[in-house]
């Protein structure tokens, strides 16, 4: 088996109008075995700004330190936050640097930009090879699951609170057919001047 | 003949050579079966694939077994033909025996013993039959190659099985909704939803598009229908 799919987990992201939402599962496990419910794979970078690392439990926690860590040095040098853009290169410089030896996480990027507020997804491989596409971003262990529940729920314009729903249904739905995703969601809707953070009962089988 | 003193490559080692016999392909292909009250409808698309390059773009991946069932059947395209030929002539036995023709029911656990009868070197095969059965209500069984049987409402196969089948959990099984009553869903939107999870799937699986090719089957008999997808 794939060591991508060692922990399980499944992180989404969408673009809405002057929002963006970005979405994960709570499940952490060793292959079949639940060990804990309680482990969200998305972190807060930002005041708008969040990155979501589903793959190897333990590469998600170190790339997580290893970036807060080049983010502070960032914001001191500069004494600005990052944008969501830079962010994304940063960090798929940090991955390609490990080429041949790589972190086995496949991150997603969500984000407003601080300066224009325009919404912003993106993912990557595990080597740090970025898409930027204009509706959504799916990673995990049901990532094709995601495809088909992103593919026909979303549309463009979606309000805060539709895009909440969307992505709700659509991760849900996606890891209720994944054994080694789900156990609980966190969705995170990021606005201009306001984040929503919102826990999702799930199916805890 | 190689011989070692003649023409054998500088960097190759004389010995034994290995000839390997992949007897299965992967010729890709989706099905999607919905059974309602009195109806059932299954849909296939029509491409016919390998790896990048595609045989046809109409090949109809749907078999009609009887006035009542229709089979749909993707993966090893040979093991399907071989499969389905075998399984007619089954109930044409069968007719010849019994002098009526085989319910649905029938088939789905004859289909099922068939797979399993080649259990060490099994039909690579993804099946799903839908009919009406005996009270003709409509009916869906899905196989793995195996044989393997579950009879349900709603199922997605194939290729694609993995983008169509948590759509069709939350919109017709209607998984992780509130405020809703369950009530049998009309043909009509049966075959609305059938067609929209299909543009879903046709844009993200390469092995799934062109055209989908639709069987209703409802007490009156089978109804044909094609949609188009897109061709990239």
């Amino acid at each position: 088996m794939s060591i991508l799919a060692y922990n399980g987990g499944a992180v989404v992201a969408m673009r809405g109008q002057d929002c963006v939402a970005i979405a994960t599962d709570k499940r952490f496990g060793i292959q079949a075995q639940t060990v804990s419910t309680n482990f969200p794979k998305v972190y807060r970078m930002g005041p708008t700004l969040f990155v979501g690392l589903p793959g190897l439990a333990t590469d998600t926690q170190t790339v997580h330190q290893r970036l807060k860590f080049r983010m502070n040095l960032y914001e001191l040098k500069e004494n600005r936050v990052m944008r969501p853009k830079t962010f994304s290169a940063m960090l798929s410089n940090m991955l390609y640097e490990k080429r041949f030896g790589p972190y086995f996480i496949e991150p997603v990027i969500a984000g407003l930009d601080p300066y224009d507020n325009q919404p912003y997804v993106c993912n990557m491989d595990l080597i740090g090879c970025p898409n930027e596409p204009e509706d959504f971003v799916v990673s995990g262990t049901c990532s094709e699951q995601l495809y088909g529940m992103c593919e026909a729920l979303w549309e463009p314009n979606l309000k805060p609170d539709e895009l909440f729903e969307t992505i709700s249904q659509a991760l849900v739905n996606a890891a209720d057919r994944d054994a080694i995703s789900g156990w609980g969601a966190v969705v995170y809707i990021i606005e201009k001047d306001k984040i929503t953070e919102k826990h999702v009962k799930t199916r805890m089988d | 003949m190689l011989s070692v003193s003649e023409n054998f490559p500088e960097y190759a080692v004389p010995g034994a050579k290995q000839v390997r016999f992949e007897p299965y392909a992967d010729n890709g292909g989706s099905i999607v079966a919905i059974a309602g009250d009195d109806y059932a409808v299954i849909g296939a698309d029509t491409r016919l694939s390998t790896g990048f390059s595609i045989y046809t773009r109409e090949q109809k991946k749907l078999f009609k077994l009887s006035e009542g069932t229709v089979l749909g059947a993707t993966g090893c395209w040979c093991d399907t033909l071989t499969l389905t030929r075998l399984l007619q002539a089954r109930m044409q036995m069968y007719e010849h025996e019994h002098n009526k023709s085989m319910s649905t029911p029938a088939v789905a656990q004859m289909l099922s013993t068939m797979l399993y009868y080649k259990r060490f070197f099994p039909y690579y095969v993804s099946n799903i039959l839908a009919g009406l059965d005996a009270e003709g209500k409509g009916c869906v069984y899905s196989y793995d190659p195996i044989g393997h049987c579950e009879r349900s409402n709603y199922r997605a196969g194939g290729s694609a099985g993995a983008q169509l089948q948590p759509l069709l959990d939350n919109q017709i099984g209607l998984k992780n909704m509130q405020n809703v009553t369950v009530a049998p869903i009309p043909r009509e939107k049966a075959l609305a939803l059938l067609k929209d999870v299909f543009i879903s799937a046709a844009e993200r699986d390469i092995y799934t598009g062109d055209s989908i090719y639709i069987l209703i089957i409802t007490a009156n008999g089978i109804q044909e229908e094609k949609f188009e997808l897109r061709k990239d």
